[in-house]
């Protein structure tokens, strides 16, 4: 078991996402950057639904009840275990009772805490990805009792694939066009091909608000298919990315769409980041 | 009917169906019988499409080499009349209490609309809707069939916390609150039936292209459904249409 000591500002238990439901209006979830996501779940020969801790902007503080072995991926948190700082996209050897603890994070949005075997909190609806109202909490909270299967000889792995530190640098979001992008004007066009656009406040699981407005008089659409990644134009002009906790049809028109190495890039900005559209054929 | 088809790539591993831009019930059939065909053609691979008014998205879970070449092989997929007439469609009764307790705004809703009450809930029982799809929340229907007497603009501010099971009316649609939710519909009532549970599978029990007819309950009808469906022994039942 993993002692939630302290749960961070906003931790969730994630997997790759719920498939198969979207029919019923489910959204899918997961992780929202694969890339850090797979990148730890490779290092400790993970299965594809091993579940991680996504930690978004102040990391958490627990205890492990048990010897298992570890990989911190993401965002940096300066991590601690037992108050010595430990190496990120690394096996790290855990004994029992070891307190690991992140703090605020210094480069990039979201870290995550991944675990040989993975947590194994309930699945419903084929996943463990936190959502309400499928998972009666949307977040981890103090004093939570998180299952893992204990691993006491030392994982050994031969992996040498280094961690693409771009992931967190990067402000380059490379979208394709999408279904309505053609009903914008030409000075819009310009607009999302040229302008550096900023997060706002409005940024989360489900959605990130972009800054400043485009000024727009296209009209909202029948309700339609979204995924994470559609960049939807509001009547009003608000630019909004969808993200993995997404509704699954929305009405606003879909005007990009973000490519999957661009949904990873964006998980990693937060308020008041910038950043720049870079349209593929 | 043949309907002119655009296909395109949407994302890396996704690609849109559109038909013409309208919400039609006929043209629901050949949406559902197309999203039939697909979903029998990549039964043993992990392939989800979700269908709109005038859409289908396929999302495949898994690396497609080329997207164009997929798209040929949708393209080439024929369908036809037999198709169109083995669509099996459910006819669902909903018990709504329209109750001034649980229908809150309609009072209000008479009131604009120089309607009874009496003539309001008679109206949006009478008729039959279909499922075009559901989305928005899961569990959200989204309904066709609004008598055009009962069509009323959306509130101009939400209401922060409609209960689950609220029945509204928003522009030309009604719909039930599948959970608690911020909503900017006149909410004329309430039902006692789950419309998400995600504790079972399927998790909601409805499916696009299903009808569905609302039914007027009382006030203690509806505390008696109510501990019914707390319980676990309550079960809709669909009437099965041709």
């Amino acid at each position: 078991m993993l002692k939630v000591l302290q749960p961070g500002f906003f931790s969730t238990i994630q997997d790759y996402g719920r498939f198969g439901y979207r029919d019923h209006g489910v959204p899918v979830s997961g992780v929202i950057d694969l890339y850090s996501a797979q990148f730890a779940n490779a290092l400790l020969g993970n299965t594809n639904d091993a579940a991680l801790i996504e930690m978004t902007m102040v990391g958490g503080k627990f205890q492990f009840l048990e010897p298992t072995t570890i990989v911190v991926s993401g965002a940096f948190m300066n991590p601690k275990l037992n108050d010595m700082p430990i190496e990120q996209h690394k096996l790290i050897h855990i004994h029992s009772n070891d307190v690991l603890h992140f703090a605020q994070v210094k480069q990039g949005f979201r870290t995550y805490l991944a675990i040989k075997g993975g947590f194994k909190s309930d699945v419903l609806l084929g996943s463990r990805s936190q959502y309400n109202p499928v998972t009666s909490n949307n977040t981890i909270h103090k004093g939570e009792l998180v299952p893992y299967q204990s691993f006491s000889s030392l994982h050994v792995s031969n992996s040498k694939v280094k961690f693409d530190n771009s992931i967190l640098k990067s402000n380059i979001l490379d979208v394709f066009k999408g279904p309505e992008f053609d009903r914008l004007s030409e000075k819009q066009k310009q607009q999302l091909e040229n302008d550096e656009f900023k997060v706002s406040k409005y940024n989360n699981r489900m959605a990130y608000q972009l800054e400043p407005m485009v000024e727009n008089d296209i009209k909202p659409i029948l309700s339609a298919p979204v995924l994470p990644g559609t960049v939807q134009l509001t009547p009003n002009g608000n630019l909004i990315v969808l993200t993995r906790d997404c509704q699954t049809t929305g009405g606003y028109p879909r005007v990009l769409q973000l490519m999957e190495s661009a949904i990873n890039m964006l998980a990693q900005k937060t308020t008041g980041n910038t950043l720049k559209f870079r349209l593929k054929e | 009917m043949e309907y002119e088809l655009k296909f395109s790539p949407y994302s890396e591993h996704s690609i849109l169906i559109e038909w013409p831009s309208v919400m039609d019930k006929n043209m629901l059939k050949s949406i559902l019988s197309y999203k039939k065909i697909i979903q029998n053609l990549y039964i043993k691979q992990k392939v989800e499409l979700i269908n709109t008014y005038n859409s289908i998205l396929i999302i495949y879970n898994f690396t497609i080499d080329n997207i164009n070449d997929e798209i040929l092989k949708l393209k080439s997929l024929k369908y036809n009349k037999t198709n169109l007439e083995n669509l099996k469609s459910r006819l669902w009764k909903i018990p709504v209490c329209y109750d001034d307790e649980f229908g809150l705004d309609l009072e209000e809703f008479s009131l604009q609309k120089e309607l009874s009450k009496a003539e309001i809930i008679q109206r949006h029982s009478a008729a039959i809707y279909t499922i075009f799809f559901i989305g928005f929340l899961p569990g959200f229907l989204y309904l066709g069939g609004l008598d055009n007497k009962l069509h009323l603009d959306r509130k101009s501010a939400p209401n922060l916390d409609v209960k689950k099971g609220a029945v509204g009316i928003g522009g030309n649609q009604t719909g039930i609150y599948p959970q608690n939710s911020p909503g900017g519909w006149h909410i004329i009532g309430k039902t006692p039936v789950d419309f998400f549970n995600p504790k079972t599978n399927p998790p909601c029990v409805f499916n696009a292209g299903d009808q569905l007819k609302f039914y007027p309950i009382s006030k203690s009808e509806f505390l008696d459904l109510e501990q019914d469906v707390k319980r676990g022994c309550f079960q809709l039942k669909p009437l099965q249409n041709a």
